[in-house]
Formats: C-alpha cells, sequence, structure tokens
C-alpha cells in the first residue's frame, strides 16, 4: 500500500523548485486602471454634476422616508446632510413665536439644534450600550432623516397658523402632527430596530418615541405672536 | 482484612425520616441566594427572621462581590465597561419599576430586584421621561387654568424645561452621591451588614422616581385637594420604599444618626416633589374664569362718573 502511494506522488517531487532559482514575474491587477480613471473623473467633473449626485443620494433618503420599507439604502451610504437640512429648517421654522416678549417664548434656534442632535447622539448611544450592532454614524442618519416627516408637519401648521386662531384651527395642527409623528416613530422604528437584541427591543425604542414626541411638542406649541 | 461489602455505604432510608418533625421551627434553606425562606415570606419583620434575611443578604453580597469583580473587569476607559451597566432586558426593567411603586414590608428593593446588577438604563430614561412630564404638564395645566382670560397669552415656557433637567438629575445623581459617602464613612466605623454600592443607590433612587411620572400627568388636574392628595399617595409609596432600603443599612448604627438619615431622605423626597408643584404647576384657586374680566369695574366708573 505505502508502495503505491509513493509511486502515485514519485513525480511530484520534479516539480519543486532549487532553492537558488528566484521566483520572479509581473502580477497586473485587472481593475486598477480603471479606479485611477474613477479618481481622475471625480476631481475634474463639473461642480454642478458634484452636488446634483450628492443632491439625488439625500432625495433618495427623503422618498424612504416616506414610504418606509425595509431597504438597506438608507443604513449603508449615510450622510449627515439631509439631517442637517432638516434640523436648520426645523429651527428656523420655530422662531418668530413669542421672541420679543418678555416671558418664557419657544425655544430658541440653539435649543432646537442641541435638542435634535444631542437627543439622537444619546439615543444612539443608548442602542449601543444595549447590545446594537447598528454603527453610530448609520444611527444618526436614520435618526436625523425621520425629522422630515415632522418637518412637513411643522411647515403644515405654520400655514394654518396664517388662517385665524381658534379651536377649529387647534383641532387641525394637532391632527397633523400627531400623524407626523406617529409616521415619524414608525418609519425610524422599522429601520433601527431590527438591529437591537430581540428581548430589548422596547428599551431601544422608547426613546426614539420620547425624542419624537418632544418634538411635536415644541411643534405643537408653536405661538405666532 | 474488610471486605467489599463492608466498604460499601450503608442506606440509611429517606434523610427526611431522620430529621425531627419540623413544627415550628424555621427551615433556611440556602439554595438560590435570590429565594427568601418560606417561612420569612409574608410574615412582618421580627427580629430573628430579619437576621436570616440579612445572612442571606449577605451570602449574597459575598458572592456578589465576586460576580461584580469578574463582571466589571474592562477597564473604565472601554466601550464594554458601560456596557456592563445597560445588561437589563425588558421584563427586568419592567419588573424594577413594579418593585418601586409596591412597597411591601421585609422586601429588599435592591436585594430582590438588582441583585448585584445595577443598570443605567432605568436610572437616566426616568429621569429624562419625568423631565417633560412636568414641563409639558405644567404648561398644559397652565394653559387649562388660564382658558377663559383675555389678558393670559400663552407661551410654551421652554426655559422651564432645562429647570426641571437641572434639578431632577441633580437630585437623582448628587443626593445618592452624598448618602453613598455618608454610608462608607458610617460603616467605617460601625460594622454593617448590609452596604450598598454607588450605583446601587443610584438604581433605587431613579426607579423610585417613577411614581411622580404619573402624578405629573395627574396635575393637570385643576383641584388643590386632589394634587396634595396625588403627591401624598406617591411620597407614601416611594418613600416607603427608600425607607425599607436603607433602613437594615443605617439600623446597626447610633440610635439618633439613623434615625437622622432616614428622615433626610424623606425629607429630601418630599422637597423635590413639593417644589415641582409649586414651581412648574400654577396654584388653580385663583379664579381666573371670565366673570372677572374688566367689565364690572368699568361699569362701577361710569355710575360714579353719572353720580357725579
Amino acid at each position: 500500500m505505502a508502495e503505491a502511494d509513493e509511486r502515485t506522488f514519485l513525480g511530484l517531487s520534479d516539480v519543486s523548485i532549487s532553492e537558488d532559482i528566484p521566483v520572479e514575474g509581473e502580477i497586473t491587477v485587472p481593475m486598477s486602471s480603471h479606479s485611477q480613471d474613477d479618481d481622475y473623473s471625480t476631481l475634474d467633473e463639473p461642480v454642478k454634476e458634484t452636488i446634483i449626485r450628492d443632491l439625488k443620494a439625500v432625495g433618495k433618503k427623503f422618498v424612504h422616508v416616506m414610504y418606509p420599507k425595509k431597504s438597506n439604502a438608507l443604513l449603508r451610504d449615510w450622510d449627515l446632510w439631509g439631517p442637517l437640512v432638516l434640523c436648520v429648517s426645523l429651527a428656523l421654522m420655530l422662531q418668530g413665536g413669542s421672541v420679543d416678549s418678555k416671558e418664557d417664548g419657544g425655544p430658541q434656534f440653539a435649543e432646537v439644534f442641541v435638542i435634535v442632535w444631542f437627543g439622537a447622539v444619546v439615543i444612539t448611544l443608548n442602542s449601543k450600550l444595549l447590545g446594537g450592532t447598528i454603527s453610530f454614524f448609520q444611527s444618526l442618519c436614520v435618526l436625523g432623516y425621520c425629522v422630515l416627516p415632522l418637518t412637513v408637519g411643522m411647515l403644515v401648521c405654520r400655514l394654518v397658523l396664517l388662517a385665524s386662531m381658534g379651536p377649529i384651527n387647534f383641532l387641525i395642527r394637532f391632527i397633523v402632527v400627531i400623524a407626523m409623528f406617529a409616521w415619524s416613530t414608525l418609519a425610524s422604528t422599522a429601520f433601527l430596530a431590527d438591529s437591537q437584541p430581540p428581548n430589548r427591543k422596547a428599551l431601544a425604542v422608547y426613546p426614539i418615541f420620547l425624542f419624537y414626541f418632544v418634538i411635536s411638542w415644541m411643534i405643537l406649541t408653536f405661538t405666532p405672536h | 482484612m474488610a471486605t467489599v461489602d463492608d466498604l460499601k455505604f450503608a442506606e440509611f432510608g429517606d434523610s427526611a425520616n431522620l430529621l425531627p418533625v419540623p413544627g415550628d421551627d424555621t427551615t433556611v434553606t440556602i439554595e438560590d441566594p435570590g429565594q427568601k425562606p418560606p417561612a420569612s415570606r409574608g410574615l412582618p419583620r421580627g427580629a430573628g427572621r430579619e437576621e436570616d434575611e440579612e445572612l442571606l443578604g449577605n451570602s449574597d453580597s459575598d458572592k456578589t462581590e465576586l460576580l461584580a469583580g469578574q463582571k466589571k473587569s474592562s477597564p473604565f476607559w472601554t466601550f464594554e465597561y458601560y456596557q456592563t451597566f445597560f445588561d437589563v432586558d425588558t421584563y427586568q426593567v419592567f419588573d424594577r419599576i413594579k418593585g418601586s411603586m409596591l412597597p411591601i414590608p421585609g422586601r429588599n428593593f435592591v436585594r430582590l430586584y438588582i441583585r448585584s446588577n445595577p443598570d443605567l438604563y432605568g436610572p437616566f430614561w426616568i429621569c429624562a421621561t419625568l423631565v417633560f412630564a412636568i414641563a409639558i404638564s405644567g404648561n398644559f395645566s397652565n394653559f387649562l387654568i388660564h382658558l377663559g382670560d383675555k389678558t393670559f397669552h400663552y407661551v410654551p415656557e421652554f426655559r422651564k424645561v432645562s429647570i426641571a433637567a437641572t434639578a431632577i438629575y441633580a437630585y437623582a445623581w448628587l443626593v445618592p452621591l452624598g448618602l453613598w459617602g455618608f454610608l462608607l464613612w458610617r460603616n467605617s466605623k460601625v460594622m454593617s451588614i448590609v452596604s450598598y454600592s454607588f450605583l446601587e443607590i443610584v438604581c433605587v433612587y431613579g426607579y423610585s422616581l417613577f411614581v411622580y411620572i404619573p402624578t405629573a400627568i395627574l396635575w393637570i388636574i385643576p383641584q388643590k385637594a386632589v394634587r396634595w392628595v396625588l403627591v401624598m399617595v406617591a411620597l407614601g409609596l416611594s418613600g416607603s420604599v427608600l425607607v425599607m432600603t436603607f433602613w437594615p443599612a443605617v439600623r446597626d448604627d447610633n440610635r439618633r444618626v439613623a434615625v437622622a438619615t432616614i428622615v433626610t431622605i424623606v425629607l429630601l423626597h418630599t422637597l423635590l416633589s413639593v417644589g415641582c408643584l409649586a414651581y412648574f404647576f400654577d396654584a388653580p384657586e385663583l379664579d381666573y374664569a371670565p366673570t372677572l374680566s374688566p367689565a364690572p369695574p368699568l361699569k362701577q366708573a361710569t355710575t360714579m362718573v353719572k353720580a357725579i
């Protein structure tokens, strides 16, 4: 038996290369020239194209938030441009309340900014500490983008407030804000809940609920002077 | 020479037959550190049973010290170190919340629910919820009270959120710090059986604040009597949980020091709730109904002018 094995492997001993012959050659990576082309082209393209490409990415994510399905596009290529634009527009629209009166008015611009960003950071830290598998910036991205329904709600509220004040006015605003709050919470839960360990999902979702509730309260109690 | 049969272990029958009939004796079974001996369950605190409970608590604390050392072994600058403080499941958080609202004599909140797994999730998020609950309820209650008043202009009063946050987070973190330092100092003088770590005290205080969340929401009702009844009920529930948690820790000390500590704990708790009620919620007894609008004084003024 052993002799048969020896004979089978006999020819292989000739294949070995002796030590004094150096092994050399050329290795070409077929994609290298293509990637060089890519860098070259994005550096050289007109600014309008770069901006439009980024805007398209942001717009695509807006669409994903408004029709939340379990797609990975929001999570995979995260960016923080959308949340920044939303936060700034929300903070701007919340101005113009009773700012010049002596009593305590609505939230200042900086307060809205701090609440949105600090709140998002705290929620992300909370979900990571509970054992979530999502990355820090992905979670920030999702939470920021899901402020979009509430920003739309704020816009609607400001338009409704141009009409006369009264209980019907308040009722319309109330319904709109409640609907947008539910939309935001459901959208962000749809994206974030899967990354949590199953026996702690409620613990991770509750702070998101509180976050959007506070933003909704700020929108609902906005009274122009 | 001993045969194999001689060396065989002789059966003595059922071990239960050998023990005397239990009768009134307290049989303490120490199988599970968290399990209480069946005799002491539901009975009022007597001295003997308390000692058993404390001994169980003691062995529990020995084991917990070992376990704590094994668990928190990461250095404090790594993320994993802080993850050990969030090692709770949903049902555990609910259990702890329930335990903080139902004071049952003889049940120590720390021993029963926390059991060497103090978490920071509960204290942090309960405090955050309480801050917003108080600010929003106060704002809404003021809105309802001044509803018919033409001179009142509604403002969201957003400043009060930061004031509420400062007050509640200071209470939930500085008071446990002071209490822990005080207990540490007294423990160096008096060897007490029960001692709590800083995080366990923070946990107890955090969970004991939970009962104020529904209380704050119910404070919207603009009746003074209702509000004070709510204060009493909330204070009774959470205050008694605190007292029952800390009484075993100070009991062995000088009588006056122990009583003073417990009174201070209850007093600070009262101060927080009454202070929140006074600052965030306007008094409802002032009549802001539309009948007190400026119309009657104007009428009087015109009649006076006519008289002249």
